[in-house]
């Protein structure tokens, strides 16, 4: 599996109808990280034929110029979720998005298919994420997350989920708190990205940016979107800002030169700084190096 | 392949495009509309009669109305439509599909 493709930065994930052409042929000009190309709820029973041709001849045909082309698929249990698979695979998509998710099985029947249709179509590497919708993936989280090496992410889908918990979804978001906490949880123990849901409310944009700024700080990689409208904000807030790099940069390098010099505890710009810091320094230059706002050669300073 | 049945893929939204295919017997009978039909009609044509032939039915009535769609639309409308009039929703040969 290619790594770099599997960790590579995902704060937007945009959903897009493959039932609408006019939707899915130029998407990459709003500079999205991921395209989520869906096939589920957002087509019509009766249209789930055509969409998926719609899909192919647009993942064969269309430069995306970079943006990833997530797929998401039907639930496995629907009549169309093989064939979806066979679509997408042989028109070379980067990733299945799997929807309502229950199981580490669930993952698992999928891969079988993805193998399968990459065998069929000469494809390799197609990587999987997996959508939880019900508290019995929510719980089942810790094996879902561990199931495949080609799952590079988990994501939370708050509307179905709040219904199966039998409520519905607030401003404040109190219902999902279990959810994303044990979602992060999972994620980071198993080595792999997780995704906020959407934020429906296209109006709100003051609450949309809270809910961003509560993702980011819960530790989500980044959040499925349903307008490109949203994708300045997310990517504002997952971006590391210039003074975060900036400390970064410093904690990096003192780590560096104290721990030459034998010292395990030290202070930057007064806060205590040891070894354990390093990681998480580490990171917040990585994420600024993959969004562009931080050179290769560290050359900031 | 033969067309045993009437079937409609797409729609009038802008940069799609609606495909009816009908069993015929006079070779492939395209009747086209399009808003860019001068500048672009021909191209449309060659690209609809290629996804025909790639698909081989040679024998059909097609009506295509336009509205501006992308050549990989139109494809996909075709071959929906195409597939549609044979009631076939699985087991497609994607592989062979191209262009």
């Amino acid at each position: 599996m290619n790594e770099e493709k599997k960790h590579r930065l995902r704060r937007s994930m945009l959903f897009l109808s493959c039932q609408r052409p006019g939707l899915i042929q130029d998407p990459y000009v709003y500079g999205p990280d991921s395209l989520l190309l869906d096939l589920e709820d957002a087509v019509a029973e009766n249209q789930k034929d055509a969409a998926r041709h719609t899909l192919f001849r647009a993942l064969r045909q269309i430069d995306y110029r970079g943006v990833e082309r997530v797929v998401r698929i039907n639930g496995l249990d629907t009549p169309h979720w093989r064939e979806d698979i066979r679509a997408s695979v042989a028109g070379g998509c980067d990733a299945i998005r799997i929807a309502k998710t229950e199981s580490a099985d669930d993952v698992l029947r999928v891969e079988a298919a993805v193998k399968a249709a990459e065998r069929e179509f000469g494809r390799q590497d197609t990587l999987l994420m997996a959508a939880v919708e019900s508290a019995r993936g929510v719980l089942n989280l810790p094996d879902i997350c561990r199931a495949s090496s080609r799952l590079f992410g988990v994501a939370l889908s708050g509307g179905d989920y709040t219904k199966d918990l039998q409520t519905t979804l607030s401003k404040s978001g109190v219902e999902l708190a279990g959810a994303r906490q044990l979602m992060v949880i999972a994620a980071r123990a198993a080595g792999i990205q997780c995704f906020d849901t959407v934020y429906p409310d296209l109006e709100d944009a003051e609450g949309f940016r809270r809910e961003v700024e509560n993702a980011r700080q819960m530790g989500f990689d980044g959040k499925s979107l349903i307008n490109p409208r949203q994708i300045p904000v997310v990517h504002q807030v997952f971006t590391p800002s210039r003074k975060e790099i900036a400390y970064a940069q410093k904690v990096v390098r003192e780590i560096e030169e104290k721990r030459a010099a034998g010292i395990g505890v030290f202070t930057v710009d007064g806060k205590m700084i040891d070894i354990a810091f390093y990681p998480g320094a580490k990171r917040t230059l990585a994420l600024a190096r993959a969004a562009g706002v931080y050179p290769a050669d560290g050359g900031l300073d | 392949m033969n067309i045993t049945k009437s079937a409609i893929a797409g729609t009038l939204e802008s940069s799609d495009a609606q495909v009816t295919v009908c069993p015929g017997t006079d070779g492939i009978q395209l009747t086209l509309s399009s808003p860019v039909l001068r500048p672009y009609g021909e191209r449309i044509r060659q690209v609809v009669l290629e996804t025909l032939r790639a698909l081989e039915v040679d024998q059909a009535e097609v009506t295509v109305v336009d509205r501006g769609a992308l050549d990989c639309t139109l494809r996909a409308r075709v071959t929906a439509a195409v597939y549609r009039s044979m009631d076939r929703f699985e087991n497609i040969p994607w592989g062979g599909l191209d262009p």
